[in-house]
């Protein structure tokens, strides 16, 4: 259930609303069930509100570690366990 | 002498559909004044067409019922214009005369009126069409969403191409970017709301099909994927012609903010209306050459093959999804809505 | 798309595909369910099933709260929104979901009833404020995702002192659910399931922690996964191998958004406007208790089920209707006789086939071509 998109906040403007930007839509939302929320962020988006912040640095990691599955798989490597995720 | 109507600040009445003395004034200073033609000069009832241009002719209808009026690309009197011409020029054929029915709500602004009569002048003028007849009617407030649009049209057939029945292995190629229009009519519904660059395609697509029809002698068929979206004319023609269609996902033009909104709101882009693109069917020897042609018209520039015709007594349009599975591109039953789960 | 595209890149899934084939034990059968409705779309809009070997079966659970969404309480929606100087406000999912003798909101709305479609709970009070003389009814729905947007429109509306605005709550709880769902009862005996894919944006509020108790009561390993295709092939790749060496536990696949303890701050506001129903209707599921929420006696003046008198009553299912079967991973949307027959999209009979989420609205729109030829019930292209 719940279709919520990653976005990326765009301009805050006050009284926990903020601009958040997508492949060139952008749309008034809700910040006011997070905390800190700046500039440059991203959220997860549903149904208007902001429900998380995306945490980059993990999702770094994750695409990381697909992209080392990638080249394991071209050169035959010893693979990486998935288990480095949790 | 006629009364001159308040064409700035003045509002429609029950009077102006009642076929009186104000509907007169009415079609004189709004219609007549921006259409101008021989034809409808003529001041009768109807348009006489004397000698008939062709002894094959194609003729469609229409109604225009988009809210909001006025979007980002066009508005409901081009529109009501330039789909009307494709409805005719996608059975090959030339078109020369539209009429134009209107059906407003009393209270509309006559301002708003003249813009949109002069939006359809404009567009016909653009393409050698002529409004040649038309009707007004007015209706009570809440009746309708401000105005509706009912139009003919008629143009001459092309002696040389005669659509017929897709087959297995011919190609499907659209001319660009599918749900431009779709997504900016719905970036401006009220709840919908978001902030986007995406005009309407809105657009007469007469001249890239002229260059279509020269450059594909096999031609099987074409259209314009209006209501529905590309899946619609796929499934309409999968139905009318019992064959199967396979679509490549990765290979869908489409634009970022499209694609943007319809993540937004759980929409699939296959089913958003386009108003200035054309499908075309064509054998898989002619689809490169009608591909380069395509391109290189401005309404063109972004065609592209999307998918190949299959043998499928089942008529399933189906489409290779972006990781390799494989989905089908079902026949709505009715309007795609949006959705949060 | 930034944080999008990059998990649905094909030679990634190319990848991951093989990684699970060659992680399969031999012959062993994997049955997993994804328990998230937003799961078993991307399942079937994708073609999933095409990609993965057959040993894996996935089975779809109740994670759909349109779907799980009883009879009675659709109706008693319809009632509200034919009430004189009521507006009912819904998401557009539920638009279409038949109650008793097949009507829906939408053809409530056909006889008269103003029933407005609503992308958010914003837009709901928004005609709230515009409109003081009519009464705005927000048909709220969904799992933990949707549920801290309702509460903050709560408190936005006792703030502002509005007198006109109520909510209609039907938020559900999910490992509850997960809990009953494994739980053999009298009438009925509990699915066999290896593992669950948990849901992506439930978890965001709740965090990963919300599901220990049930995997390790049940010891059943539960591997959270995002919604993009990627995410789910590589949290079925986590799942096979926990299958495999018969662990059990939560893992994380979501890490990019899901933490252990979800987010406090929302789960707060949930806590300050609702509280645990004694027990709740599911589709499916039967009465289970503690599984849903209501709105506080404080907020009162916001519950729709205060201040409107309600039809009760059980609601009238249709008689071959395999909804709750399908619901509780027993049955496969084939199985039902009203499956692409009677039961389509255009006349749905039960709400599994409505949502674009339901077990048989997605294997309808998405997978009818495969299932219906695998199934014999009709010719393939070699046939005909």
């Amino acid at each position: 259930m719940c279709l919520a998109i990653p976005a990326r906040i765009e301009k805050i403007l006050g009284n926990n609303r903020a601009l958040a930007h997508l492949g060139g839509v952008s749309r008034e939302i809700s910040t006011c069930l997070l905390d800190d929320v700046v500039v440059g962020d991203y959220v997860i988006l549903h149904v208007g509100f902001a429900l998380t912040k995306l945490n980059e640095v993990e999702a770094q990691k994750t695409l990381a570690l697909l992209h080392t599955l990638t080249t394991n798989n071209k050169s035959n490597k010893k693979e990486e366990s998935l288990y480095a995720l949790s | 002498m006629p009364t001159k109507l308040s064409l700035k600040h003045g509002r429609i009445d029950l009077s102006h559909g009642a076929g009186g003395r104000a509907m007169t004034e009415l079609i004189d200073q709004v219609f007549r004044a921006e259409f101008k033609n021989p034809l409808l000069d003529q001041l009768g009832d109807q348009a006489i067409i004397d000698p008939l241009p062709a002894q094959r002719l194609a003729f469609t209808t229409d109604s225009y019922v988009v809210s909001p009026l006025f979007f980002k690309g066009g508005d409901i009197g081009s529109l009501a214009v330039y789909g009307t011409l494709n409805d005719i020029a996608c059975a090959g054929a030339k078109p020369l005369y539209l009429s134009a029915g209107f059906i407003i709500v009393e209270g509309f602004p006559l301002s708003d009126l003249k813009r949109i009569a002069h939006s359809m002048a404009m567009a016909a003028h653009a393409h050698q069409v002529m409004i040649v007849t038309g009707d007004t009617k007015v209706v009570e407030k809440n009746a309708c969403d401000g105005l509706f649009i009912n139009t003919t049209g008629i143009g001459v057939l092309d002696d040389h191409f005669l659509p017929s029945s897709p087959q297995p292995t011919d190609r499907v190629v659209i001319s660009g970017d599918i749900g431009d229009h779709g997504a900016a009519i719905i970036s401006q519904r009220e709840n919908l709301s978001f902030i986007t660059d995406v005009l309407s395609d809105s657009a007469a697509l007469t001249p890239l099909i002229n260059l279509i029809l020269t450059a594909s002698p096999s031609l099987r068929c074409l259209r314009d994927p209006t209501r529905g979206g590309v899946a619609a004319v796929l499934n309409e023609w999968a139905q009318q012609f019992r064959v199967g269609f396979l679509l490549e996902e990765s290979a869908l033009p489409i634009k970022t903010p499209v694609r943007s909104a319809c993540e937004l709101l759980g929409l699939d882009p296959l089913y958003l209306a386009n108003e200035g693109k054309v499908i075309a069917i064509c054998p898989a020897a002619e689809a490169e050459r009608l591909l380069a042609t395509m391109q290189q018209h401005p309404l063109g520039q972004n065609a592209a093959i999307i998918g190949t015709v299959t043998s499928d007594p089942q008529a399933f349009v189906q489409m290779k999804t972006r990781i390799g599975g494989t989905r089908l591109v079902d026949w709505l039953a009715g309007e795609q809505l949006p959705r949060i789960c | 798309m930034r944080y999008l595209d990059e998990f649905r890149d094909p030679k990634v899934a190319e990848i991951l595909v093989q990684r699970i084939i060659s992680t399969l034990v031999p012959h062993q059968d994997y049955k997993i369910m994804e328990f998230c409705g937003g799961h078993t779309h991307v399942v079937h809009r994708y073609g999933f099933k095409e990609i993965l070997p057959p040993q894996i079966d996935l089975i779809h659970g109740p994670g759909c709260p349109v779907c799980i969404l009883p009879i009675s309480r659709i109706d008693q929606a319809i009632a509200l929104a034919t009430q004189q100087n009521v507006i009912l406000c819904s998401y557009a999912d539920m638009m279409r979901v038949p109650g008793s003798q097949q009507q829906s909101l939408l053809t409530a709305k056909a006889r008269g009833a103003d029933v407005r479609m609503v992308y958010s709970v914003e837009d709901a009070l928004a005609i709230a404020r515009s409109q003081p003389s009519r009464e705005v009814v927000f048909f709220a729905i969904g799992f933990e995702t949707t549920t801290p947007p309702t509460a903050v429109a709560i408190l936005q509306a006792r703030q502002e002192q509005l007198t006109n605005f109520t909510v209609f709550c039907n938020h559900v709880l999910t490992p509850v659910a997960m809990s009953a769902l494994l739980t053999t009862t009298a009438d009925s005996a509990a699915p066999v399931i290896d593992g669950f894919i948990g849901p992506a944006h439930v978890s965001l509020i709740i965090g990963s922690d919300a599901y220990r108790s049930v995997a390790h009561h049940f010891k059943k390993p539960i591997v959270i996964a995002g919604f993009e295709p990627i995410d789910l092939l590589q949290a079925l790749n986590m799942l096979i191998e926990m299958i495999n060496q018969r662990q059990f536990g939560v893992k994380n696949q979501f890490t990019r958004a899901v933490s252990t303890t979800g987010n406090v701050k929302a789960q707060q506001k949930i806590k300050e406007v609702f509280t645990i129903r004694d027990r709740f209707e599911w589709r499916g599921l039967g009465w289970i208790t503690k599984s849903a929420i209501k709105i506080r006696s404080q907020f009162a003046a916001f519950d729709a089920e205060e201040r409107f008198t309600l039809p009760t009553g059980a609601g009238q299912e249709h008689r071959a209707c395999q909804c709750a079967a399908v619901l509780r991973g027993q049955k496969k949307p084939i199985e039902c006789a009203l499956f692409a027959t009677a039961c389509t999209p255009s006349n749905p009979l039960g709400a599994c086939m409505v949502s674009s989420e339901g077990a048989c609205a997605a294997s309808y729109a998405f997978d009818r071509a495969r299932i219906l030829i695998q199934q014999r019930k009709l010719p393939s292209h070699d046939e005909s």
